[in-house]
């Protein structure tokens, strides 16, 4: 007990190195943010235009939900860091992840947003439409609203988990949280870094996961 | 005397003029025909209903009023306008007709005076404030002035149907379509919505209404319609479609329907 004490819990040892961990602390927070940013609104928008019927639209939309959702994470950060320079676009470590796991996140998002939107009842859109309402008013005014509200949950899920990914980005040499604590654990053969890192990731999680479970009692609550 | 109370009295009033024509309706879902040719007129004023057996068009027939099914083949008019015409604005069209549906439909998210005043706001263009002032006029024609923020769940099925009903009326269509309204209800909820509609109906509105009501059917309409298999069989006053006059069919199905073995 004491032993383990000493090697997982020796914080006076992390002290010193504060400010790494606060950077890369800092760089995961900033790239699950922007990750996620980026990839609900994108998952929103492609659920919408596969909505819109276009047969060559939808069969694109959904080669790429279903690429990004097959190939591991991993695979594809490599190939935005690695592979993507020698078409003429090159990225830094982080914002190589954050694009990849983005396109991941909007893959997954589109996935749920169509699933909830269909679970809306068609008899919502003839109450819509027999008011005058077009397609797209109905769309913004009555089903997305309930769809949303559906996807919310699921939603919520899928982001910390794509979140969490953002630890892939230590494979390309991003500086985040568990890149720098990694390292720190390495060069020092301290292992307490790595419960400060899982501290902090508790940190920034928990308040999702929690946020999530309301808005999921809230939802049933309402019985919408 | 009013005109309403004239055409209650008379039946049909001769001077009124037709509001929905309805010619040579066809509809199918691949092989199976569902609308087999009918013609309708519907004078202002008048409520017609339609019964039959399930499966027998009404609801389809209703909804190619207002296109919400589009139908194969024939023509619908609404006044001087061509429902069926392929150039037609069906958003304009659609708030000239009012429709109530069997599911009810009310917005579960918004409030009972949100469900009213989002067409108001959306497709007319008031203001909030126009809108709401409006939505509460319809809500308190329907006896729900007091309920207005409730949101549908935590209303009755039969309170539910009124605000139905009030959201169709606040964009003063010229007619009313009723799809099954009372259908999706608790028997002891049915009566109030019923007497909104016979309220609607004394007060002139054009109502062409679908229904398994029977006897609310012969109280209320000036005229009936029964429908079989994608047909009409037979129309007329209530008294002819359901009396000693009605097609041996039809003599069944209101026993079928009496016996509730239908």
């Amino acid at each position: 007990m004491h032993a383990l004490l000493r090697h997982f819990f020796y914080f006076s040892s992390v002290l010193p190195h504060w400010r790494a961990i606060l950077d890369g602390f800092l760089l995961t927070v900033e790239m699950s943010v922007l990750t996620i940013l980026v990839g609900i609104p994108l998952g929103l928008v492609l659920a919408v235009i596969r909505l819109l019927g276009v047969k060559a639209v939808n069969l694109l939309v959904m080669i790429y939900v279903d690429v990004f959702r097959a190939v591991p994470q991993l695979v594809i950060i490599v190939i935005f860091y690695f592979a993507l320079p020698y078409g003429g676009i090159s990225m830094g470590p982080a914002t190589a992840t954050v694009a990849a796991l983005s396109l991941v996140l909007a893959a997954l998002a589109e996935e749920i947003f169509w699933a909830s939107i269909g679970a809306v009842p068609k008899g919502q859109w003839d109450a819509g439409r027999s008011t005058g309402l077009g397609f797209l008013s109905t769309l913004r005014y009555i089903i997305l609203p309930q769809a949303i509200r559906m996807s919310v949950p699921p939603l919520t899920n899928r982001a910390i988990g794509i979140s969490k990914s953002t630890t892939l980005g230590s494979v390309v040499a991003a500086p985040e949280l568990l890149n720098i604590t990694g390292s720190l654990q390495s060069n020092t053969a301290n292992p307490s870094f790595l419960t400060v890192g899982a501290l902090l990731f508790i940190l920034l999680f928990l308040p999702l996961v929690r946020w999530s479970r309301w808005l999921e009692g809230q939802m049933q609550q309402r019985k919408v | 005397m009013t005109e309403a109370a004239v055409s209650a009295e008379s039946g049909v009033d001769q001077r009124k003029k037709d509001l929905v024509i309805i010619r040579d309706l066809r509809k199918n879902y691949a092989a199976l025909e569902v609308l087999r040719g009918i013609n309708l007129t519907v004078r202002q004023g008048e409520a017609v209903v339609l019964v039959g057996p399930s499966g027998s068009g009404k609801s389809t027939c209703l909804r190619c009023i207002n296109r919400l099914e589009d139908p194969a083949s024939g023509q619908i008019f609404l006044g001087d306008t061509e429902v069926t015409s392929r150039h037609i604005d069906l958003n304009r069209l659609r708030q000239r007709i009012g429709m109530v549906f069997q599911g009810i439909n009310l917005y579960p998210h918004l409030t009972a005076l949100e469900n009213v005043t989002l067409a108001l706001r959306k497709v007319v263009g008031l203001s909030r404030h126009a809108a709401n002032e409006k939505g509460k006029h319809f809500l308190s024609i329907v006896g729900l002035a007091d309920r207005f923020d409730f949101y549908p769940s935590q209303l009755s099925g039969g309170q539910q149907q009124r605000v139905g009903i009030a959201r169709a009326l606040a964009l003063e269509p010229e007619v009313m379509l009723f799809d099954e309204p009372t259908s999706s209800l608790d028997p002891e909820l049915v009566g109030e919505v019923l007497n909104v509609m016979k309220r609607m109906r004394e007060s002139g509105m054009t109502m062409v209404v679908v229904t398994h009501e029977m006897q609310f059917a012969g109280e209320m309409a000036d005229r009936v319609v029964f429908m079989e298999q994608g047909a009409i069989l037979q129309e007329g006053r209530a008294e002819e479609v359901f009396g000693a006059s009605a097609h041996p069919r039809i003599r069944d199905f209101l026993q079928r329907v009496k016996t509730g073995g239908y």
